[in-house]
């Protein structure tokens, strides 16, 4: 039940939107999205640490293609469930300085994306889980075409088209699952994981669906959308890309791409790490020479999912541990620092880093929070960033040593573009732009308070949300090591 | 058979308007006569009475599609009260339309292929003259020729194919020819036939998919489309891509899924080759067209080759996912028109730039249009999608891999120029028109339209379930 009301409460809440008058939107999509969390805490505290998937919804949907609404929670969908429900409001409440041309409707997409994305964490049915990953593309999309930049309709269109094709290739991948389920064809996740289909099939499923999700977290080579996409998007519409949607496609290898084809994986996976290894190294030079902050950020992005799914790849404890934990700080980051980036160019009208510096004298609040989440982001000990990198690492290394020592590059480039840009935009002097630079108001601290709770919670004391992916993800390997 | 016999009435009453001087309320009689005929129409459900020593039957299969018919004319009637205004010959329109209704009907529920020649022939005559109904607009008289030359000839392949399978098997009941090829095994096969007419029935059957094909604009026999659908009226243009469109597949189904089941190979694979020819076509050249009619007019061609994969697939999944696939195209393309109509009394023209500034002047009407492009492009949670996704799953159960993907990439080529318009409508600030105003019969239309999209995308089980 709980599960039915998480995926349905933001739908409905976006449909409550529309007939309210007034200035009143905001507060009222706000509301409605701690209340989701809320919402969410709960059912994280009935929330048992077991393997098995709770709070099982399982009703016929289409009966004669054997598709249910089969819906539950297990340890990663949870953690998965807490990134959403925690990062939207931060993210509602991050817009309150920005006045949208049509509130109603945004706050509405953003609230009905936000049910999508809470059905594709959720979904233990295919099919089930390709309609909700389609119905968290839409909303997205006309976020970006209609508030985003000048060049929006171009490059969103780009990012319609790529992700498309990623979803059709999985639902072409799924169908065939199907038709190969025994007796009475079913859509079903656990009848899928006990198909054992032979070695060659398995490399087929396995590149279908690992496109599909690559094209989404971006890795290297299907990466080309989403710098575009990042900069030109209204800044909560990349919020919501990098902090929660990219997840889907990590959550996507584990929940789909793992358990279905293990041989894909043996015989492919390294062909994949050695894609994703590329994608850090690639991302962190040119995010290294990038004048947009906003850019800089995107392409860090392109880096550190890199490395998650490089990590989760490895198929070790370790590595899926750590991509478990990272993908949370990754996401609580990432809105942290796009948030910044936003209130600079609020106030400067303009990201270009050279142009920027000397905020620290003028806005030395807004400079300490940019600090600390710089710092989680580059994954300083005592951060949440550490633990994530050090598990990932543990876990490359496990697989191939020399994985790890590139892989390690991340490190040291992160490091050093993001000390680069910091230095460039909040130390040294004023100049004509951040001359005036008012220091931040009460919504914008209340964004960031929570952010940095989380990056020093997740830093110092991880070990209630490793408990929580633990038990699952043991069961996943142990499914798979049959 | 209700519903056919509603619709003649209807249609003489329509005629008789003209001497006993009611035209004013015709319009209210027709909707109501035919919402009348949908439910006489369900009320046959299950029934599978066959008539005239068996010229026709009313099986499930011919009352669904009826009904799916008989919606999108209701929902039609809504959308053209304009071209029943202008004109002097209401009536007139009136009662072609409804004639040509009674044909699709015939169309549907034949028995016999004679019936199917009377109903073709029923439905098309109408359908020519109301293409040249804008008796002053060149074009529309252009079409009215061109439809009326290659229908004509068209439907001689037709007569000549159905004059061969007589000659081969000595009978026009489809179930008779059909038990020929199964007389003894009980397993369908040619070498059944005498030998000496098998080449009449090769020629037949192959003479009969001609006629038919020029009747769904399947490539290569599509050449006439583009030209009467963007010469006709827009409310008969609509009437065609959606009403005759699906009749004429109801009719190709029956056919081949009914009498030929004998040399499945050898037509499929010639479907199978005029399949991927139409969808290439059709999505390769609607992407260059400027206008959403003309759009429209090729990417039907496009959504002609998906149906044709229900016919090539020929399992139990494809009466099912074809019913769904005509309901729901025809239903987004209503809406479609709905919202071209609009733009055209506002703007003058249906160039993509028309589009220009919809959901700033009218967020609703810009709403509508978006959920029938992502349904004819096939995107979830509409109908569309579940449609392309049946017919998709079909073809693939009989293992036609290789199609079904060339299928999915002239989707995807689809969601270009079908989001052209979605795109268009979120473009353009700078014009501060005058606002649109909707008249209510619209207002309800659209509504109505999306919202059945929407329930068909959400449970497509609803139509699915109706013939599995």
């Amino acid at each position: 039940m709980i599960t039915l009301i998480l995926i349905f409460f933001p739908l409905l809440s976006a449909l409550a939107l529309f007939p309210v008058k007034g200035k009143n939107i905001k507060i009222l999509a706000l509301a409605f999205s701690i209340i989701e969390f809320i919402l969410c805490l709960v059912a994280a505290f009935q929330f048992e640490n077991n393997a098995m998937p709770q709070f099982m919804v399982d009703v016929p949907w289409i009966v004669s293609l054997g598709i249910n609404f089969k819906a539950g929670i297990d340890g990663i969908s949870m953690l998965l469930l807490l990134l959403t429900t925690f990062l939207v409001p931060l993210i509602i409440l991050s817009s309150f300085q920005n006045e949208y041309k049509n509130p109603k409707l945004f706050y509405a997409l953003i609230l009905f994306m936000q049910s999508g994305l809470m059905g594709v964490f959720t979904a233990l049915d295919g099919f089930l889980f390709y309609i909700f990953w389609e119905m968290a593309l839409i909303p997205i999309y006309f976020i970006c075409l209609l508030w985003g930049g000048q060049e929006r309709i171009r490059i969103t269109f780009k990012f319609f088209i790529y992700t498309l094709l990623g979803s059709l290739l999985m639902l072409v991948a799924l169908t065939y699952l199907y038709l190969q389920t025994p007796g009475k064809h079913t859509f079903d996740l656990l009848a899928f994981y006990s198909l054992h289909l032979d070695r060659t099939t398995q490399g087929w499923i396995f590149w279908a669906l690992f496109i599909a999700f690559a094209v989404k977290m971006p890795v290297f080579p299907f990466h080309t959308w989403q710098p575009d996409t990042y900069t030109d998007a209204p800044p909560q519409g990349t919020m919501l890309l990098s902090g929660i949607m990219l997840k889907m496609g990590i959550y996507g290898l584990v929940r789909l791409l793992m358990p279905i084809a293990p041989l894909g994986l043996q015989d492919w996976g390294y062909i994949a790490i050695i894609l994703s290894i590329i994608g850090i190294v690639y991302a962190s030079c040119i995010a290294f020479v990038q004048k947009d902050v906003k850019r800089l950020i995107a392409y860090s992005s392109i880096a550190h999912v890199g490395l998650i799914s490089a990590g989760v790849l490895t198929f070790t404890l370790q590595g899926l541990q750590g991509g478990m934990l990272q993908m949370f700080s990754h996401g609580v980051n990432v809105v942290g620092l796009f948030f910044i980036i936003d209130i600079i160019q609020k106030r400067t009208n303009t990201r270009t880093i050279t142009d920027l510096g000397g905020i620290r004298l003028s806005a030395p609040l807004l400079a300490s929070f940019f600090m600390v989440i710089m710092l989680g982001s580059i994954g300083l000990p005592l951060t949440n960033g550490f633990i994530g990198e050090f598990l990932l690492f543990t876990g490359i290394f496990q697989y191939n040593p020399i994985f790890a020592a590139i892989s390690g590059l991340t490190i040291i480039l992160g490091a050093v573009y993001m000390l680069k840009a910091y230095q460039n935009t909040m130390l040294g002097e004023k100049n004509r732009i951040t001359a005036i630079f008012p220091d931040l108001v009460l919504s914008e601290k209340l964004v960031l308070i929570p952010i940095v709770i989380m990056i020093f919670w997740f830093g110092i004391y991880p070990k209630p949300f490793l408990q929580m992916t633990e038990p699952t993800i043991k069961n996943l390997i142990t499914i798979i090591g049959k | 058979m209700n519903a056919l016999i509603i619709l003649s009435v209807i249609g003489f009453i329509a005629l008789l308007s003209e001497i006993f001087n009611f035209r004013k309320f015709l319009s209210a009689v027709v909707l109501t006569g035919i919402a009348i005929a949908f439910i006489a129409n369900a009320c046959e459900w299950n029934t599978a009475i066959s008539y005239y020593h068996r010229m026709m039957v009313f099986d499930n299969y011919a009352v669904a599609f009826t009904g799916v018919i008989l919606l999108v004319a209701f929902l039609w009637f809504i959308l053209s009260p304009g071209f029943f205004k202008e004109e002097t010959s209401r009536s007139d329109h009136f009662t072609l339309i409804l004639f040509s209704l009674a044909g699709a009907v015939v169309m549907i529920s034949y028995a016999n292929m004679t019936m199917l020649f009377l109903g073709i022939e029923i439905l098309s005559i109408p359908m020519y003259v109301l293409a040249g109904s804008k008796k002053s607009d060149l074009r529309s008289n252009e079409a009215a020729v061109k439809y009326f030359l290659l229908g004509a000839f068209a439907t001689c392949f037709l007569l000549f194919g159905i004059a061969l399978i007589y000659g081969a098997t000595g009978s026009f009941d489809l179930a008779e020819i059909r038990g020929i090829g199964y007389r003894v095994t009980g397993t369908p096969s040619i070498s059944l036939y005498p030998i000496s007419s098998i080449p009449l029935f090769y020629g037949g059957v192959i003479m009969m998919m001609v006629g038919l094909a020029f009747k769904i604009s399947a490539v290569p026999f599509h050449f006439w489309t583009p030209d009467v659908y963007d010469g006709s009226p827009d409310v008969i243009t609509a009437f065609m891509a959606t009403i005759v469109k699906t009749a004429a597949f109801a009719a190709f189904f029956r056919l081949f899924f009914t009498s030929f089941t004998a040399i499945i190979p050898n037509w499929s694979i010639i479907l199978w080759v005029m399949a991927i020819l139409t969808i290439i076509t059709g999505n390769l050249t609607a992407v260059f067209q400027h206008g959403l009619k003309r759009m429209l007019a090729y990417s039907s061609i496009a959504h002609a080759g998906y149906m044709l994969l229900a016919l090539i697939a020929m399992n139990n999944l494809s009466q099912s996912s074809l019913l769904l696939y005509t309901a729901s195209y025809s239903i987004a393309t209503i809406a479609a028109f709905a919202v071209m109509i609009i733009v055209i009394n506002k703007k003058g023209n249906d160039d993509f730039d028309s589009f220009r500034g919809l959901a700033k002047n009218n967020p609703f009407v810009a709403l509508v249009m978006c959920i029938a492009m992502f349904s004819l492009a096939g995107i979830p949670p509409t109908a569309g999608f579940f449609a392309k996704y049946f017919i998709f799953s079909a073809a693939m159960q009989s293992h036609h891999i290789g199609l079904v993907i060339i299928a999915v990439a002239g989707s995807l080529v689809g969601v270009y120029y079908y989001f052209r318009v979605v795109i268009a409508m979120f473009q353009g600030e700078e014009e501060a028109l005058e606002k649109i105003m909707l008249e209510p019969s619209y207002k309800f239309l659209l509504f109505i339209t999306s919202l059945i999209i929407i329930i068909l995308g959400l449970f497509p089980s609803l139509l699915i379930n109706l013939l599995h």
